[in-house]
């Protein structure tokens, strides 16, 4: 039954991987004069953009290239950033455990508050707590991260003096995890955001649950409602937040560069802006195309883990 | 649990008739005539939207930030075309009630001209995603089998896509001006409207007066267009509700990056993001920052509060049918 509908998610998932791959590549043709245009710059003349274009592949049909590309990314070749004088796979391999750290340690902070505290306002669902706590995750949709940022470096680093308003800076995981004081401003903002998307579905899973019928046949035959909350509604309640954790991934990027961009944080983020700023399309295309891969497998690794949590999913 | 009570009597409550007679659901059970005549759809919506203070004031403000930024140029005349050197960063006073920015420009009112390219790019953004998404959507359900999966596939993977990276690429690749903006923040936004068209239309396709158009010898066209798509219009204009917040959000972000609209235009958040560079500064430059961020922030809490209210609004409506 598992294998069954694991098969078909993973065909799908392949199908998928082909469609985006196909939007990607003819995002970086849809570049006003061709991608090596935007490489040469305005002063290119005919010749020398016909030279590269031949150089580089771009002469050739849609279709050669489609598969040219797509067989170099099988063997792990994302391009090479000229810009920059590196291939793209060695930039993602500089930056991504950095970006991993940041979106890590995030991640833990926003769920340590997030799901606590969304079942908290669930069971006091309609009090003051609940609605303060709805406000505060309002708050954190509504404000664009980089206001996030930058008003705490003012609150917490001009005003204070208790952080530094720079993330910390160095080319491995070990320098920036040796400065934690520097860490704590840019992980706090990346968590505010977050925070806000776990206690808002935590909140609204948990009180779909408490009036499902198992949970009136738990309190039927004398569970306490310690025990009908943590041992039976929490814990359907945390299936919704697994799932959603895999689907997120979008959302989680959308953070990353923010907070990156805000907190100079010298992560893959960063590095997209930056290569947007210099128009440096090998990096966007390959930097796109891999986060793309991760949120095709993170949705996949989220039905499957549903499956396996759900039986109800495999049946249907 | 005491919490639950609540809960299960407001469950209960639409069907038992206020004035403790016979309600009308029951009248119909019982085969009786109904003795009221029963209200409109858009009556009977307005009247649970009504309900929902929070959402009327939210409406309210709305309707504030709305004329605010469009009227309010009339009244609070301001020079918004050249830059007036003499007043760079020239604190609030009477005549610059919340100061100038560091070009000269008197910030209320680059607040009001910032909003119109906020409000009209985000409704504007909302509207394209969701006539795309509600036609795409309403398609691949009514049609279902491979047609359908192929269909849902290509959202999937445009889904799939991390929205803001192909935001910067798109706006990397086209000169961002309002009129571009609109359509880059719609060729991702109207994926997500698309997919819970379809499944609305997945259900709304095996009623029996989808079914009926069929038998009568309608065609595929006019079941979409007279039937299915009226019956999710609940869901299409909650979902464009909120896609106007979030589509003012996503350009606020770009402007932050530097790809959002370009100068002279402004939006709420090139406006904030070009008063946080005096946020380190040694004097305090308040009034660049927090009203744009405030107003934002206000904005996009307003329309997801009616988003909410609309939403309980419709579901009141199917649950009273």
């Amino acid at each position: 039954m598992v294998t069954g509908y694991l098969i078909r998610r993973i065909l799908q998932a392949i199908v998928v991987t082909f469609f985006v791959t196909l939007i990607t590549l003819a995002l970086i043709h849809l570049v006003p004069g061709g991608p090596v245009a935007a490489l040469l710059g305005q002063k290119a003349n005919g010749p020398e953009l016909a030279y590269y274009n031949r150089i580089y592949g771009f002469n050739r049909p849609f279709i050669i290239q489609y598969f040219k590309w797509v067989w170099a990314m099988m063997h792990g070749n994302f391009g090479y950033s000229i810009k920059n004088n590196i291939s793209v796979a060695a930039e993602v391999g500089l930056y991504l455990p950095k970006t991993l750290v940041l979106v890590g340690l995030g991640l833990v902070v926003s769920l340590i508050f997030g799901i606590p505290l969304g079942v908290y306002q669930a069971v006091k669902r309609y009090t003051v707590g609940d609605y303060a706590l709805t406000g505060v995750s309002f708050l954190g949709y509504a404000t664009p991260t980089f206001f996030i940022g930058f008003l705490l470096i003012e609150w917490f680093s001009l005003d204070l003096h208790i952080f530094p308003s720079e993330a910390p800076q160095g080319s491995t995981v070990g320098q920036i995890l040796s400065q934690p004081r520097a860490l704590v401003l840019p992980v706090f903002c990346y968590a505010f955001v977050a925070y806000a998307l776990w206690s808002r579905y935590m909140r609204s899973s948990v009180m779909d649950n408490l009036v499902q019928d198992y949970v009136r046949t738990a309190r039927a035959k004398g569970a306490s409602e310690r025990r009908v909350l943590w041992g039976h509604v929490f814990r359907n309640s945390l299936i919704t937040i697994v799932t959603l954790l895999g689907l997120s991934i979008p959302v989680l990027v959308a953070g990353a560069i923010f907070v990156e961009v805000v907190f100079n944080y010298p992560g893959m983020g960063l590095e997209f802006f930056n290569a947007a700023t210099s128009v440096d399309l090998a990096t966007l295309m390959g930097f796109t195309v891999i986060t793309t891969f991760a949120t095709i497998a993170g949705n996949l690794l989220a039905d499957v883990a549903y499956a396996v949590l759900d039986p109800r999913v495999r049946y249907s | 649990m005491t919490g639950m009570m609540p809960e299960t009597q407001a469950a209960v409550a639409p069907t038992a008739a206020p004035d403790g007679g016979v309600s009308v659901v029951e009248a119909m059970e019982l085969g009786l005539q109904p003795s009221v005549k029963p209200r409109g759809m858009l009556r009977r919506g307005w009247e649970v939207f009504a309900e929902n203070k929070l959402a009327l004031v939210s409406l309210g403000v709305i309707v504030f930030i709305i004329l605010f930024c469009f009227i309010g140029p009339l009244i609070y005349k301001t020079n918004q075309v050249s830059t007036n050197l003499s007043q760079i960063l020239c604190h609030p006073s009477a005549a610059h009630l919340l100061g100038c920015d560091p070009l000269g420009y008197d910030e209320l009112g680059r607040i009001m001209v910032g909003g119109q390219t906020s409000l009209e790019v985000g409704c504007a953004a909302a509207f394209v995603s969701v006539v795309i998404g509600m036609v795409y959507g309403a398609i691949s359900g009514y049609i279902g089998g491979p047609v359908d999966s192929f269909l849902m596939r290509v959202v999937d993977a445009g889904l799939s896509i991390p929205s803001i990276m192909v935001l910067i690429v798109l706006s990397v690749i086209f000169h961002p001006n309002r009129l571009t903006m609109i359509f880059i923040i719609a060729a991702f936004y109207w994926l997500g409207v698309a997919r819970l068209v379809r499944g609305e239309t997945l259900t709304l396709r095996t009623r029996e007066y989808v079914q009926a158009v069929k038998v009568l010898g309608g065609t595929g066209w006019r079941a979409v267009l007279r039937h299915i798509l009226p019956n999710a219009i609940g869901t299409i204009i909650v979902q464009g509700t909120f896609a106007v917040a979030d589509s003012i959000l996503i350009l606020a972000g770009l402007g932050f990056l530097g790809f959002g609209v370009q100068f002279p235009s402004t939006d709420w958040g090139s406006i904030l993001s070009n008063g946080l560079q005096y946020l380190q500064s040694s004097q305090n430059y308040w009034w660049l920052i927090y009203p744009a961020g405030l107003i934002i922030i206000v904005t996009c809490i307003a329309f997801n509060f009616v988003g909410d209210a609309l939403r309980d609004a419709f579901e009141t409506r199917l649950q009273r049918r």
